[in-house]
């Protein structure tokens, strides 16, 4: 027996925090290979000699555009994985994802009217909180679904409308807006892109998502215990009402900030619990921080294929996450379905 | 530990869910709990654990009213088998069972040695531990029931209340399900259990419990409260007593009247 119970707890910590492990590489990799590649052909030697010295273009460019740009993929991934698998084990639904709830969309629409109605000259934390607002709201909308009993699929569709609703009022907002480059702001803000970010954009991020995913983190053992329904968790002594509380306000804040930097990347938080529930098993607590980390790996990884695909930077983020996701998302609806 | 209700009612609106109930649950016997549909059984399971806040009286465990104890104790203290209470996630039953060790974990802390020792335990009592590693939506209903109990098993809890687990499965199963909450009386546990099957509570619980729209309808032991005039008042039907070899009486032959 004990020989048995060592080996489920050395399989159980193997499997789980090998994979952890494996993505963080697999992140560091993606990111780092994303400080060396842009339009500027540079060496690898010069831009780490800029990156530390500040001297010259290759200073220039590795400070203030490859750096911030590979280390805000690492964020912006990190909310959207983390929040995607926390949203899922509140709803107990596969398919919940910060993109398809619309909670993205919303927060888009938030930064969007932080950033053309003239709030951002008052304070540039307008950016984000006004994100993180909209985030809530859309979170917040789906919860009180959820409480009145809408199932999977109800809260999908839900999502689905709150995503339309903020993707509209984003284009009315932005054709409002006195601004020659509305219609290719629009886009931006509803495919979301890394392009042109400074690194004022990650001193503000940064601390943001670590917060909205330490939040998740904790919400963790009252997820487990909701997978047994809620008078059941509640039996068990879990405060459900918090577990909920700090999953909405986690998710508002992680996902709220990196839309707020990268505008409305879809598919990473429906993608990445999946991919990785083969490796880390379906317990919600032992799935959000290998998915915060696989996500950091897969946007940072996307991005790397974006400039290789397309050096000129047309091609948005948000296009390569929704072709790869957008695929998944029906595959998944189409098992899902056979299973019940 | 047992539990008592001082005149405990419910209210939905202006519906009485429990109506002026008072009774008491004793350690080491099962107490099956019968009525009707809506007749409030579940309400109050929920009601015993706090789970649902009652509009009049008192509820006791332990001689403790109910608002004294703290979540983390009330959780060791009782273990709750909802109706309905399937795993949302495919977890493996080892995993499931581990669940119900969560009153004694900290936030962040993995399970230690006796959390795996009790959750092994709890499966081996309920003949589980052959597929602890399966994941539960690859089990039979009843070798899923089996593992739900042993996930409430494995709180170590000394009331245990159970909201029709024997729902669903077949007779085999459904007897085997009794014989584990025997069991767990006879180590001197609460088991508290709602049933729609008069024949099974008539025959394998020691004392039961008759609601009937929220009120107590008759309580004592088996055969006194499920009487003939107890029957036809709630449940509207007639039955024959059936004595077994073993000498206890067992309801059968039901019909309406």
């Amino acid at each position: 027996m004990d020989d048995t119970l060592a080996a489920h707890r050395i399989r159980n910590m193997g499997d789980g925090g090998r994979a952890t492990l494996v993505l963080a590489c697999l992140a560091l990799a993606f990111a780092g290979w994303s400080f060396l590649i842009g339009p500027m052909d540079l060496s690898a030697p010069a831009l780490f000699a800029g990156l530390f010295d500040g001297h010259g273009a290759a200073g220039t460019i590795a400070r203030e555009i490859r750096l911030p740009r590979a280390l805000l993929a690492l964020i912006v991934g990190a909310a959207l994985g983390g929040s995607g698998a926390a949203l899922q084990g509140l709803f107990c639904n596969p398919l919940a994802e910060p993109g398809v709830t619309g909670v993205t969309s919303s927060a888009s629409l938030g930064a969007v009217i932080a950033l053309y109605f003239g709030f951002v000259s008052f304070s540039p934390l307008a950016l984000p909180v006004l994100a993180i607002l909209g985030a809530l709201a859309a979170a917040g909308i789906l919860y009180i679904l959820s409480q009145r009993g809408a199932g999977a699929v109800a809260l999908i569709l839900a999502g689905v409308a709150i995503a339309s609703f903020a993707t509209a009022m984003t284009a009315l907002a932005l054709s409002y807006a006195a601004n020659p480059y509305a219609m290719s702001e629009i886009v931006t803000w509803m495919l979301g892109s890394l392009k042109d970010r400074t690194f004022d954009d990650v001193t503000y991020a940064l601390p943001l998502v670590a917060a909205g995913l330490a939040l998740l983190m904790l919400a963790g053992r009252g997820l487990d215990a909701l997978t047994l329904g809620e008078d059941a968790a509640r039996s068990l002594g879990v405060d459900v009402a918090r577990t909920r509380g700090l999953v909405i306000v986690g998710v508002a804040l992680a996902t709220g900030a990196a839309t707020a930097v990268a505008g409305a990347v879809s598919f990473v938080g429906l993608v990445v619990p999946h991919l990785l529930r083969p490796f880390c098993g379906y317990r919600p607590a032992r799935l959000i921080l290998p998915s915060a980390i696989g996500g950091a790996a897969l946007v940072a990884a996307a991005d790397d294929v974006l400039r290789l695909v397309a050096p000129d930077g047309q091609l948005l983020l948000g296009v390569a996450t929704a072709m790869l996701g957008a695929p998944f998302f029906l595959w998944l609806i189409v098992k899902l379905g056979g299973e019940r | 530990m047992s539990i008592s209700f001082e005149n405990v009612s419910v209210h939905f609106g202006a519906r009485a869910a429990l109506d002026d109930v008072t009774l008491r649950l004793a350690p080491g016997a099962v107490t099956g709990i019968v009525g009707p549909n809506g007749a409030g059984k579940t309400t109050l399971l929920r009601a015993a654990l706090g789970l649902q806040s009652v509009s009049h009286g008192l509820i006791r465990i332990r001689d403790k009213p109910l608002g004294d104890w703290s979540r983390r104790t009330l959780a060791r203290a009782m273990a709750y088998l909802p109706q309905g209470g399937e795993p949302r996630w495919p977890l493996p039953a080892r995993e499931v069972v581990m669940l119900g060790r969560l009153p004694y974990l900290g936030r962040f802390t993995a399970p230690d040695r006796a959390d795996h020792v009790a959750a092994m335990e709890a499966l081996s009592r309920c003949d589980a531990a052959a597929f602890a590693e399966r994941r539960v939506d690859e089990l039979s209903a009843g070798e899923r029931a089996r593992v739900l109990f042993a996930r409430a098993l494995a709180t170590g809890a000394a009331i245990l209340l159970a909201d029709e687990p024997a729902a669903f499965l077949d007779p085999a199963h459904q007897l085997r399900l009794v014989d584990l909450m025997r069991e767990e009386a006879r180590r001197g546990i609460t088991v508290a259990v709602t049933l729609h099957d008069l024949a099974l509570a008539s025959r394998h619980c020691d004392e039961v419990i008759v609601l009937r729209e929220g009120c107590l309808a008759a309580a004592g032991p088996a055969e006194t409260a499920l009487s003939d005039p107890t029957l036809a008042a709630v449940f509207g039907i007639a039955a024959e007593r059936v004595c077994d070899p073993a000498g206890r009486s067992t309801l059968a032959a039901f019909r309406r009247i």
